[in-house]
């Protein structure tokens, strides 16, 4: 019997947290491994499990999986995450590509320059309360359901909760035009294994602070301006 | 019986392109409605065809799908470009996703300003050629099959092939060394609903040029 998953990336949310959702979520318990110098991520690197020299790299079942959105379809399939027929998966896959493009400005925002902080930060509110969530708000409001699709958990609910919660992290009363994804918020957070995982001493990952934020800039050399290139479609002056 | 699965997008490869490849693939036949005008595109917007107000959008049995990775996944899924269990279907994830990054700095590549074009085309060489390249050439020497995964096409043959193609129009010899690749690359053009989509008159878009290039601002420039 394979042991417990063990995650390999930097001891902060970034692109691993849906991962430790996911899995918290669907009540498995794992371990994790952290680097916290760019020497210690090299030395990843050279032992080669890193197919693309990149993380997240989460060993499961044998293997050593990379690429987020592969490591997560791999977990919501396995543990039943994933919809019961390929349209609900469809439908789950949308519902959880709308929801990273959303997920990525708020990861990067710490990694704004600073006279360019106020600006991305109203783009992200902006971008959050009239073009992401209304979306689900209406989903719900259309089906009338607990749950976004097929009237049940799903991968699509439990990232959906997750980025709720950093979007109020950015502004608290973000939600406030939006009752169901309000009653959302709280009927989902209190599935034991979430409401668990929502716990302290918990592996969820507190937000970047100053002294983490230098660490990953240490560790993942990130070039001036990547943030805004991640944020907008079109980088160019033209 | 399906109607034929229709496309919403500029004239023009952008991220359409990818889905275009494993439609043209898997054999299917589809449509397309190019977007031309500003006028168009807020019609589907405020028609609520697209789920995020984005484009790609593909309507087929019935949905309106958006968000490129979704559409492909439902290709693959649907005429079988996903190997023949889970552990097939993540490997192919995974190639698909790594291929998807470096194809990534070729769509964007258009859009940067010209001092930084040349710069990127470096920039994605050296990408290509250390570090995913690499891992294909090796999977290919390891197994000695045609396919990526599980003996038979899929979404990661497919779009590894996109991928080198669009590199060779701006590097031609990108592949000197790689000669698994170079075989990889003959082969599965030669594969008949490939070849054909490689030829003239097929719906695969050219390179994009200044025109396109000024189609997308026109569009999508807030």
């Amino acid at each position: 019997m394979a042991g417990k998953p063990r995650l390999h990336y930097f001891n902060g949310r970034g692109r691993m947290e849906t991962v430790r959702w996911l899995l918290a979520a669907a009540g498995v318990e794992f371990e994790e491994q952290f680097f916290e110098t760019r020497d210690e991520f090299e030395k990843l690197i050279q032992g080669g499990t890193l197919m693309f020299e990149q993380v997240p790299m989460v060993e499961i079942d044998g293997m050593n999986l990379v690429e987020t959105r592969a490591i997560l379809r791999y977990i919501a399939a396995k543990y039943d995450l994933y919809g019961r027929n390929l349209k609900e998966q469809a439908w789950i896959d949308m519902y959880v590509e709308g929801l990273k493009d959303l997920s990525d400005m708020i990861m990067y925002f710490p990694l704004s320059l600073p006279e360019e902080k106020d600006m991305n930060l109203e783009y992200i509110l902006e971008r959050a309360t009239s073009r992401f969530f209304p979306v689900y708000e209406k989903a719900l409001r259309n089906h009338g359901q607990d749950f976004l699709v097929g009237n049940r958990l799903s991968w699509a609910d439990i990232q959906l909760l997750e980025v709720i919660l950093m979007a109020e992290e950015c502004k608290p009363s973000v939600l406030s035009d939006f009752p169901l994804l309000q009653e959302f918020k709280a009927r989902i957070s209190h599935i034991p294994t979430i409401n668990k995982f929502l716990q302290p001493g918990s592996q969820r990952k507190p937000p970047l602070d100053e002294e983490s934020i230098k660490t990953v800039k240490n560790i993942f050399k990130f070039e001036r301006g990547m943030f805004l290139k991640n944020m907008a479609t079109i980088v160019a002056e033209y | 019986m399906d109607s034929r699965p229709k496309l919403h997008y500029p004239n023009g490869r952008g991220r359409m392109e990818s889905i275009r490849w494993a439609l043209a693939a898997a054999g299917v036949e589809f449509d397309e409605e190019f977007l031309e005008t500003r006028e168009q595109l807020q019609r589907l917007q405020n028609g609520n065809h697209l789920l995020f107000q984005q484009v790609p959008m593909v309507e087929i049995d019935g949905m309106k799908l958006v968000q490129t990775r979704s559409i492909l996944h439902y290709i693959a899924e649907k005429y079988h470009l996903f190997g023949s269990d889970l552990k097939e279907k993540t490997l192919i994830d995974m190639y698909v996703e790594g291929t998807l990054d470096l194809l990534e700095m070729i769509i964007m590549h258009p859009f940067l300003k010209p001092d930084d074009q040349q710069k990127e085309v470096v920039g994605m060489t050296q990408k290509a050629v250390l570090r995913y390249f690499p891992v294909f050439e090796k999977i290919l020497r390891d197994h000695g099959q045609t396919f990526l995964v599980g003996n038979q096409l899929s979404l990661a043959d497919v779009i590894l092939l996109q991928t080198i193609l669009a590199l060779e129009e701006k590097v031609p010899h990108i592949l000197t060394s790689f000669p698994y690749l170079q075989e990889f690359s003959v082969k599965i053009s030669n594969i008949p609903t490939i070849r054909k989509f490689l030829e003239p008159g097929s719906k695969k878009k050219p390179p994009p040029d200044d025109s396109y290039v000024r189609t997308v601002y026109t569009l999508f420039a807030p």
